[in-house]
């Protein structure tokens, strides 16, 4: 015999028990040597090559959260059972459910899709989007609202130019097309972000809360099916070689990895979806996002109580010759995977027939305990399901508190030049509006549909984005995503604070009741002791502070390896706060609407600019400590602001974030071009020694805890009795064409929204 | 007043349709793209979306589907249709409107609150609208760049068949590259309207920029009571 002897085409489990010593690819698909050394100990034997490739991408960071889940128990050391009360559905499963009442549930989450998007703009975008609506509709809801948080580097980079009207079309192209309104998100850039750019989805589903399902595989015998489009050879180890490396300067592009999203098809899948739901044939289900069948499988078989077995040639499959290691890895967008009792299998089938929905009944659910996986009869993967889905590697990596951060936190803005004068504050005043962070987005939220589905009660630019849920009574759910990542540079677990009461205060600004909170922490590599230490506190930040303001996280997702070489992105802990309003007709919007109307300012300001916009765009300085976080006075706030809208007195209420009280009013007047003429500054707040706050100070701190409001001249006095013990001053009254600051300066609000309006199609042509 | 709402797969603006007729009084008939059926209803809306994803041109596919076989001969006998966004482009399409609807001249998705200008209050959809009223709807599309040969928009505006115009901004520019700033047509006869904005979305206090939209379905529903009642 030569040496020309052929290895078997199929690697099968039988094959892999006899042939114990073949070099097999682990490091190439991203697993370390311990890890593989481990898979050959769970299943006694070396892993067939579709074994491999499943526990490879289950194990990767992305799926397995390895570097992260160590500290996820801050989550439920921190949830009272007060806070469980209104939580149906928690973390863990692909989207947590809170009772919004009357009967109704609601899920959220929040995922990123941050890699691929840098590596191929649109369609990266566009299936972060496809991917967090499929988990939505995964729990059984009706997806009905998407927000997309996206932070880019700086704005005049040519590769931002390259980057952002990508993800933007994508994210339009994908949301437009399925037909749900886009309604907020964020834009940031930083320089931060170049290398590393944030496409972060969030998506909001509704259903009566008989309606929740759950992925799990139980019931021997019942049928597993995979329906929705074909399987095709895109996004193959996209979790494990994407979302998991570090990006190298200068090394190969990364393109085939990345999937390709028809909406079309994504659509029609939610409304087959929503038809086989009302129809009660659905035992369990799964989205296949991440890790495709490899995921869909071990975790829908882990969840349940037996075991599966599944025949990988019934897959329909767009290319012929995908092997079936590949079909296993695929991350082919808008499928789903179902258990389907025998009994109901001819009405599933009717259900995606009527839709010309492919659905193919491709293995079952056994008494065993092992998901077992054949190609033609013959068994290529045997292994138990816990250990791919639930039981991958946990790591305790190595955390420092980074050595920069006391010279950080010293270089504060006291010796920074500041604006004396009027008209200094006035041309500053105009230069924020049109810095990148502050100017009109327009030019990016006008390419998404917020009207779809005709429940959009407010949306981009105001507060938070709010949509009915209930058609009869109004009943709708308000949600915002904010963080400041500079603020979470100079101090991740107040930052981390900081932007859960941003966005709890933005939902409370619209007049909804603040419920539950979803997060997605964006940060470097987790094998960056200094990154491992910021992860630790954001999420001990969000924990406690979600504990104090007494609403549960329900749900998110951890992205590491923002880094290129060894420069990390701010920690960017984006959460999103979800609140509940009995009727979304009453809700605020953050505008002045009419003349004469009183304008209060709620909360306590202090010197507070480090970290500030002020600080980043005039003088491009990070440093000091950010605002102290106040979550007592966020609560108060909040409680006024919901009562307030309910009795429906307030005319406007905006929120103090990015930029002080001077871009909260310029906002408010530029909203529906209605002025203001503010002569209470002086009774703003005081610096640490107890002297009253200058003009600038006073406008342009960004302390927390505070928010605008309007009401009409007759309704000042019951909106003052409301106030109790939150700090207010009546700063002003509406009306007019300018936005004058009385003693100081005026401009007109046509001058105003001109400087605001400039700045993105100057960049990207109009 | 039944109106029938039809769904195509891609149609996404179907249930605003529906609630829209229910918001102004009538009653809102689901119509299924793959039956060749209009169930008696006394006028059909054709819907916004992306009808089979847009593929190939948008509104092609959707114009071979069975319901329009039962749809074309029966709006030619003047069943009132309206064609809003997607719904105009499938009325192109199938030769109940002329002229063509192109990509945005500046090639984004655009959505906005939209003025516009009623050319025509005499449509079977128009007439609870006056002439020369200005009306603010919801405008977004990709591809509503509404486009004819020249003899043929000479044609509709002699005829008076220019329905909406858009109200052009303070360069003279229209939202999507319009030719004549054309935002919706009417046939002869005036049964069968197309339109890029969506009146839909207009229709109910603190869900859009106007109540505007509700003179669409006033108008249709007013129309089937008066013909009804000499019929």
């Amino acid at each position: 015999m030569s040496d020309t002897q052929t290895a078997p085409l199929l690697d099968t489990v039988e094959h892999a028990a006899a042939t114990p010593d073949v070099e097999q690819p682990w490091a190439e698909l991203g697993l370390k040597v311990d890890e593989y050394a481990n898979i050959r100990e769970i299943i006694g034997r070396r892993p067939t090559i579709a074994e491999l490739a499943m526990y490879s991408v289950m194990w990767s960071e992305h799926c397995s959260y390895k570097s992260s889940k160590i500290h996820f128990s801050l989550w439920g050391e921190n949830t009272t059972d007060e806070m469980r009360e209104k939580l149906l559905v928690g973390i863990g499963e692909n989207a947590g459910v809170v009772d919004i009442g009357d009967g109704w549930a609601v899920t959220f989450k929040v995922e990123s899709h941050n890699h691929p998007s840098y590596v191929e703009p649109y369609q990266g975008a566009a299936t972060g989007v496809g991917g967090i609506i499929r988990d939505i509709m995964s729990m059984g809801a009706r997806p009905i609202a998407v927000m997309d948080p996206l932070r880019f580097g700086n704005l005049h980079h040519p590769d931002t130019q390259r980057v952002l009207p990508g993800v933007v079309a994508g994210v339009g192209g994908y949301g437009n097309c399925i037909g749900l309104p886009n309604i907020g998100g964020e834009v940031v850039f930083d320089d931060c972000y170049q290398g590393n750019p944030l496409v972060n989805a969030l998506c909001v589903g509704a259903m009566r809360i008989e309606d929740i399902h759950l992925a799990k595989a139980s019931g021997p015998g019942n049928k597993v099916i995979l329906f929705g489009a074909k399987t095709g050879g895109d996004g193959i180890g996209g979790v494990s070689v994407l979302a998991s490396e570090t990006f190298d300067e200068g090394g190969p592009t990364k393109r085939p990895a990345v999937q390709v999203g028809d909406p079309f098809a994504e659509k029609v899948l939610i409304e087959c979806c929503l038809d086989l739901y009302a129809a009660g044939v659905v035992d369990g289900i799964q989205d296949l996002g991440g890790a495709g069948l490899s995921c869909a499988t071990s975790e829908l078989a882990s969840n349940g109580d037996g075991g599966m077995q599944v025949e990988l040639s019934l897959v329909p499959l767009r290319d012929a010759s995908l092997q079936p290691q590949e079909i296993l890895m695929s991350e082919s967008q808008e499928r789903m995977m179902a258990v389907v009792e025998p009994k109901h299998l001819d009405e599933f089938m009717a259900i995606t027939e009527k839709w010309d929905v492919e659905a193919t009944v491709i293995g079952e659910v056994t008494d065993g305990d092992h998901l077992v996986i054949t190609w033609h009869g013959e068994v290529i993967v045997d292994v138990p399901p816990r250990s791919v889905a639930h039981e991958g590697p946990t790591y305790n990596r190595p955390l420092a508190r980074p050595a920069y951060l006391d010279g950080l936190n010293a270089a504060g803005t006291a010796e920074l030049a500041k604006p004396q004068t009027g008209e200094e504050i006035r041309a500053q005043l105009l230069t924020l509006l049109g810095s990148p962070n502050l100017c009109d987005k327009s030019w990016i939220t006008d390419q998404y549909d917020r009207y779809v589905l005709g429940n959009t009660a407010l949306a981009q630019p105001d507060d938070s984005g709010v949509v009915r849920v209930d058609e009869e009574t109004g009943r709708g759910v308000a949600v915002s995503t904010d963080c400041n990542g500079r603020f979470a540079k100079l101090d991740p677990y107040a930052g981390a604070q900081l932007a859960l009461a941003e966005a709890y205060r933005n939902v409370a600004t619209a007049g909804a009741a603040p419920l539950a909170v979803t997060d997605c922490l964006n940060f470097g590599s987790p094998e960056d002791p200094g990154v491992m230490w910021q992860f630790r506190e954001a999420i001990r930040g969000i924990a406690e502070g979600c504990r104090f303001l007494g609403i549960p996280v329900t749900g998110g997702n951890v992205s590491f390896y923002n880094q290129t070489g060894d420069v990390a992105i701010h920690p960017t802990p984006v959460i999103g706060v979800l609140g509940v309003m009995d009727d979304v007709s009453k809700r605020s919007g953050s505008g002045f609407r009419s003349d004469d109307a009183h304008v209060y300012l709620l909360g306590t300001t202090r010197d507070e600019l480090d970290g500030s916009e002020w600080a980043h765009v005039v003088h491009k300085h990070l440093g000091g400590l950010p605002p102290k976080v106040d979550l007592a006075a966020e609560q108060a706030l909040g409680r006024v602001l919901v009562e307030a809208a309910r009795t429906g007195i307030v005319e406007a209420a905006h929120d103090l974030s990015e930029g002080g009280l001077a871009i909260a009013l310029a906002e408010a007047c530029m909203r529906h071009g209605v002025g203001v003429t503010v002569d209470g500054l002086d009774a703003i707040g005081a610096d640490a020694e107890g002297n009253p706050l200058d003009a600038f100070t006073a406008l342009f701190s960004e302390s927390s805890a505070r928010a605008l409001v309007a009401v009409p001249a007759g309704h000042a006095a019951e909106f003052e009795a409301m106030l109790g013990d939150v700090p207010h001053a009546r700063i002003g009254v509406t009306g007019g064409r300018d936005l004058e600051v009385v003693g100081h300066f005026s401009v007109s609000v046509a001058e105003l929204t001109s400087a605001h309006e400039f700045t993105l199609p100057a960049v990207f042509g109009s | 007043m039944r109106i029938g709402v039809v769904t195509f797969p891609g149609s996404l603006d179907d249930r605003d349709a529906a609630r829209a007729v229910r918001e102004c009084g009538g009653e809102a008939v689901p119509l299924w793209h793959g039956d060749a059926d209009l169930k008696g209803v006394d006028a059909v809306i054709l819907p916004g979306g992306f009808s089979y994803g847009d593929y190939l041109r948008c509104g092609a596919i959707a114009r071979f589907a069975p319901v329009m076989d039962a749809l074309v001969p029966a709006a030619r006998g003047g069943l009132p249709v309206l064609g809003i966004c997607n719904g105009f482009q499938v009325l192109t399409e199938s030769h109940l409107l002329p002229g063509a609807l192109i990509r945005n001249d500046h090639r984004k998705f655009n959505c906005v609150d939209q003025r516009l200008v009623v050319e025509n209050a005499s449509t079977d959809w128009t007439s609870d609208f006056e002439a020369g009223q200005e009306i603010t709807i919801v405008l977004k599309n990709g591809e509503g760049g509404f486009v004819a040969d020249e003899k043929t928009l000479d044609t509709l505006e002699g005829e008076g068949r220019v329905v909406f115009r858009y109200v052009p901004d303070a360069e003279g520019r229209n939202p999507n590259g319009s030719y004549r700033h054309i935002a919706g047509i009417t046939n002869e006869r005036g049964n069968v309207v197309g339109l890029m904005p969506h009146p839909e979305h207009a229709v109910e206090e603190g869900y859009g920029p106007s109540l505007d939209g509700r003179g669409f379905f006033t108008s249709i529903i007013k129309q089937t009571l008066e013909s009804a009642a000499t019929a």
